[in-house]
């Protein structure tokens, strides 16, 4: 079970939190503008890498904040959490 | 008890105190501190069991966690009576029962050894062959497979005992009290750093805490003594904590471990009152050394599993820690060293060895020499081909190997004997390290895997590391400690260690034999019956895969996990398919390490615990009301309310036609509710909703839809305006914790430049509805300061009052299509409040409902619920429900979607009315909806979502969705039914008073 440091609360258990999907898929500001391509590839067009993955998690049982994480799923080392808004710290 | 069997002994056995215990019926002897299999050996019994698949006769073969044949029942019908317990690891005490499992009429003698002799019909993969056909068949032979499926008997009642979790946090985690982990533990503690040091037996010490021999010394000490100083050290540090009869079942990423900490098991049943059973601890710790030791591997050769064969290492445990001999004429078999060790031991108290049967040709050890020396015969490059005797060895015959070892050659020797120890070298145990996600690699040299790449910070030291030889063990221990914790003091100045083995081996994964293959019976997996045959035949049948060959011949996939015979099995296969044994990898190392009990896995979480349910501020008068409940998410709310002795058929439609009549109440306290503040709030709600919002008054409420960003419906409720920059939102009971997530998620990642704030207000209200053409009479009379005209307190409007000086909200909304209101008031009055409009509805038959007359009334009038009659595959427009979608709003959450190629298709499915055309046959729901019954196959359509007899309108109604319904208004569908088929019209949605005159009439 993980160690997640939340950035607003640090350290705490996996349980108290909640994954969310990819991280860094912007919601687009004009929908409506959108072929029905271009809306399926933001709503249902999902990576799933063996490696470095970017991560939306929300500390649920704890803040409540969604903040962004970088894993590794394959061996599921956490290389870095940081804020919404924020650029990944890491490649 | 045989006294010929019993030697003194000064290690773990109480000698002075006596205990009996009962097995399969029989009263037996042990002393305290043995453990059932130590006492039943002592007693000249090894026949304890049978075998899963053939039922042939097993013995005791081993003396710890790896036991595969000695399980048993524990504790013969009670409620504690637990199943596939293994007598090596039970401690006696006075009273305890036992008995054998899988047999029948008795272990002596049981008729499923029939088994045994159908043998070459009965090969690996058997039943899936077999009972494939005919396919029709299946449930005849199912009823037999259950029967025969299964070893042991599980309780029929509640456990009695209590269990717990705890959370445990150190520096350092040592897991294994052999001499590597005691000496970890010392370095560690000694060094400041938090320790705690657990081991799955009663003792310490591991297996050198018996090691007396001459042969193997430490500062010139013999090993045992050496090692008892140690302990009696560490036992006094203030860093470290020990927990003996814990074992770790699971190691997860993160140095996040499970263990089982075993409190009560060894006392007798009246001293456990009270007291918890066992533990499961959750540790975290910052570092891990993992020192769980070796174990002992058998040899594969034929009819290797009769009583009385055993591992040579576990012969040697129970002579040297419980004075127990397990035989009095004994024949060793190894491959190795370490069976000199025990023949040693046999040696010093004086026990008839007949024979060393050794695979070497050449034995070049000090403790072999000084074994032959004693006049010990050692057959050396001999093995095993056959044994003899059926509940107990009696015989066995050997033959000399070819210098290849693939064959044997010249004449067969037969050799009496009672017990044979066998040995094939050591496995380490390296289960743990590769449940954390370590890598393991494979050493050429003795044939072991061993820790290669570590995923956490974590150490594995002592045998599980693949360091056999005392002097290897502690000086690498020694090494691996200082660097791991990284400390300059090791603790220890100089070690020196004398030992008379040599770690020469001849592995021969399955030993020769002068019968064909298909002859023999060598088991690979004890308890489950897989043989070296199985696992060939496997392969023959082009299994290449070793999880494929496990999960084909169920070899490692009993309750042992094939801790004994794993290795074989891949040593067989790579040897058949001609590959190296490194790259077919092991088979996943799962936990727990052992069986765990449920108690142990829900702790405290049982009963009430189990699964908390959340009660209204008004539940204890529907208890008192002779309410029934229903489970809506973690709610229970009243179902129906029945009078003498209505069924819930005859109260809902009493209840239904009251509301509609006269006067009705619900409470409504479970519906979730939102406050939502904030200068951008009417935004927000503009971009959550389908509808708009910007314009609704302050006073005034709305009825709002929410979608998914893929168009489907997701939620529903009515938002009321409080303020200008105040509303509280109401959602569905079940939806209430989703939907405030959804709308934080939209907040803090989508559009955090809103000035919008969301706090869960759910349980600060009690919520009642008061609805039907007598409820403005009965409000006019709990709240005579509130003007009711329809001017001043129009529907879909609210307004602030008070009851008896305290602050509540009144809503006029309807969800039954009557005149109603709902108030809502601080949690704590919720009661009180009820009561008075109970009291003041006196007058007006004012009846409670609960939710099947909720829904009923909501059917009546076409009103959907989310999750009932959608199932995220329909959008508004499938809903017929069009009205709430604006058109002028440039953007909401599932706008988009809501025009996609899918989203418009004309035959998606549509919510309908059903009419049945025998008014009084209600539906089912869930039913399948079809308009052709002759076409094969036929064609489904849709399902009924919602069904009813409305008493209202004197016939059955019903909601369903149907493939392109919206325009199938009139027409006649099907609803096929086990023994009928019922016909139904699409109707509309709406079944009563579509124009809302009961909404706005003149009361």
């Amino acid at each position: 079970m993980f160690l997640i440091n939340c950035p607003f609360c640090g350290e705490r258990e996996q349980s108290e939190f909640k994954a969310g999907g990819e991280a860094h898929i912007v919601r687009p500001k004009q929908p409506t503008e959108l072929s029905d391509d271009e809306w399926a590839e933001y709503l249902f067009m999902r990576k799933n890498i063996k490696g470095i993955q970017f991560e939306r998690w929300n500390h649920v049982h704890g803040c409540r904040k969604w903040f962004n994480m970088v894993r590794d799923t394959s061996n599921d080392q956490i290389k870095a959490v940081y804020k919404m808004g924020e650029k990944p710290p890491v490649k | 008890m045989p006294n010929n069997l019993r030697f003194k002994t000064s290690k773990i056995i109480d000698e002075t105190y006596r205990v009996s215990f009962k097995f399969n019926n029989k009263t037996y002897f042990g002393f305290k501190g043995d453990t059932l299999a130590s006492a039943l050996l002592a007693n000249g019994i090894h026949l304890v069991g049978r075998s899963f698949k053939y039922h042939r006769p097993r013995g005791i073969m081993t003396s710890g966690s790896e036991e595969p044949n000695a399980i048993i029942q524990l504790h013969d019908n009670s409620s504690r009576t637990e199943p596939n317990v293994r007598a090596t690891e039970v401690e006696i005490y006075e009273g305890l029962v036992a008995s054998s499992q899988n047999c029948w009429p008795s272990v002596n003698f049981d008729i499923g050894g029939i088994n045994n002799l159908l043998s070459p019909i009965l090969p690996a993969g058997f039943y899936y062959k077999t009972f494939m056909w005919p396919a029709s068949f299946w449930e005849k032979y199912e009823y037999f497979i259950r029967k025969s499926a299964g070893l042991g008997k599980s309780p029929k009642v509640a456990d009695p005992d209590i269990y717990e979790h705890k959370y445990i946090h150190c520096d350092v985690l040592v897991i294994g009290a052999g001499i590597s982990g005691i000496m970890a533990a010392k370095m560690a503690a000694k060094n400041g750093f938090k320790t705690l040091l657990v081991d799955e037996k009663s003792y310490l010490g591991g297996s050198s805490i018996y090691d007396n021999s001459e042969f193997s010394k430490i500062n010139n000490q013999i090993t045992s003594s050496w090692l008892e100083k140690e302990i009696n050290e560490i036992s006094k540090l203030e860093n470290l904590e020990i927990k003996t009869r814990t074992s770790v079942a699971a190691f997860h990423g993160y140095n996040f471990l499970l263990a089982r900490e075993n409190l009560t098991d060894h006392l007798p049943i009246n001293q456990r009152e009270n007291k918890v059973r066992q533990r499961l601890l959750k540790i975290r710790a910052k570092k891990v050394i993992t020192a769980t030791g070796s174990i002992e591997r058998p040899l594969i050769f034929d009819n290797n599993d009769r009583p009385g064969i055993m591992l040579s290492s576990a012969i040697k445990r129970y002579i040297d820690l419980y004075g127990v001999a397990c035989g009095e004429n004994n024949i060793l078999f190894t491959n190795n060293d370490t069976a000199y060790e025990t023949a040693m031991s046999l040696i010093q108290r004086g026990i008839k060895i007949n024979a060393i049967i050794d695979n070497r040709e050449q034995i070049d050890s000090k403790i072999s020499y000084e074994v032959e020396k004693n006049n010990i015969k050692i057959y050396k490059g001999y093995t095993v081909v056959e044994t003899y005797g059926y509940r107990r060895i009696n015989k066995i015959s050997i033959m000399k190997l070819s210098k290849d070892g693939q064959t044997v050659i010249g004449d067969k020797t037969k050799l009496n004997c009672d017990c044979l120890g066998v040995s094939g070298g050591w496995t380490p145990a390296v289960h743990l390290f590769t449940q954390s996600g370590g890598k393991l690699k494979f050493r050429e040299e003795d044939q072991v895997f061993i820790p290669n790449v570590y995923s956490s910070d974590q150490i594995s030291i002592g045998s599980c590391n693949g360091d056999f030889g005392l002097e290897e063990i502690i000086k690498n221990t020694l090494f691996s400690i200082k660097k791991f914790l990284v400390i300059d003091n090791s603790e220890y100045k100089t070690v020196e260690t004398i030992s008379g083995l040599n770690q020469s081996k001849r592995n021969i994964w399955l030993l020769p034999s002068d019968k064909s293959l298909g002859k023999t019976k060598s088991f690979v997996d004890y308890q489950n019956d897989a043989t070296a045959k199985d696992i060939k035949l496997a392969l023959r049948e082009g299994f290449r895969s070793i999880e494929h060959v496990k999960r084909y011949t169920t070899t490692g996939m009993g309750t042992d996990q094939g801790k004994l015979g794993n290795m074989h099995a891949l040593g067989i296969i790579s040897e058949t398919a001609g590959t190296k044994m490194g790259e077919h990898g092991t088979t996943t190392f799962r936990p727990p390490y052992t069986p765990l009990t449920f108690g142990t896995i829900v702790g405290r979480n049982v009963g009430e615990f189990f699964d908390i349910f959340r009660r209204t501020p008004i539940h204890d008068w529907h208890v008192a009301n002779n309410a029934e409940f229903e489970n809506v998410g973690q709610w229970k709310r009243a179902w129906y309310y029945p009078k003498d002795n209505e069924n819930m058929h005859q109260a809902v439609q009493r209840e239904s036609k009251a509301a509609r009549d006269s006067a009705g109440i619900l409470d409504a306290s479970t519906l979730g509710k939102i406050d939502i503040q904030g200068t951008d709030a009417s935004e927000f709600l503009n971009r959550v909703y389908t509808n708009a919002w910007s314009k609704l008054a302050v006073g005034k409420c709305r009825y709002g839809l929410m979608l998914n960003e893929d168009g489907m419906v997701y939620d529903d409720g009515v938002t009321t305006r409080l303020g200008e920059n105040h509303y509280i939102m109401t959602t569905t009971t079940g939806g209430a914790a989703n939907v405030l997530g959804k709308l934080e998620d939209y907040l803090q990642t989508e559009w955090p430049e809103l000035d919008v704030y969301l706090s869960s207000v759910t349980d600060h209200f009690a919520t009642i509805s008061v609805c039907g053409p007598n409820s403005k009479k009965i409000v006019s009379k709990v709240i005579p300061d509130l003007d009711l005209s329809d001017e001043k307190f129009p529907h879909m409007s609210f307004k602030n009052v008070k009851i008896d000086n305290i602050k509540c909200r009144v809503m006029r909304i309807s969800f039954t299509g009557e005149h109603s209101y709902e108030i809502n008031i601080q949690a704590n009055f919720g009661k009180s409040v009820w009561e008075k409009c109970m009291e003041a509805g006196k007058d007006f038959n004012i009846t409670p409902y609960g939710t099947e007359t909720m829904h009923l009334l909501r059917a009546e009038k076409g009103f959907i619920i989310v999750g009932q009659d959608t199932d995220a595959t329909l959008t508004p427009i499938d809903l017929q429900m069009d009205w709430i979608v604006s058109k002028k709003k440039y953007d909401f959450i599932g706008k988009r979607s809501l025009y996609r190629s899918d989203t418009i298709r004309e035959d998606r499915k549509q919510l309908v009315g059903l009419l049945t055309e025998n008014p009084e046959e209600v539906l089912e729901e869930g039913a399948q909806i079809v308009a052709d019954i002759k076409k094969s196959p036929i064609e489904m359509l849709g399902h009924v979502t919602s069904s009813y007899y409305s008493p209202n309108l004197k016939k059955s109604i019903a909601l369903g969705v149907v493939k392109g319904g919206k325009n199938m208004l009139g027409q006649k569908l099907i609803i096929p039914m086990e023994n009928k088929n019922i016909n139904v019209t699409v109707a509309d949605p709406v079944f009563l008073d579509k124009e809302g005159e009961r909404l706005n009439a003149k009361l």
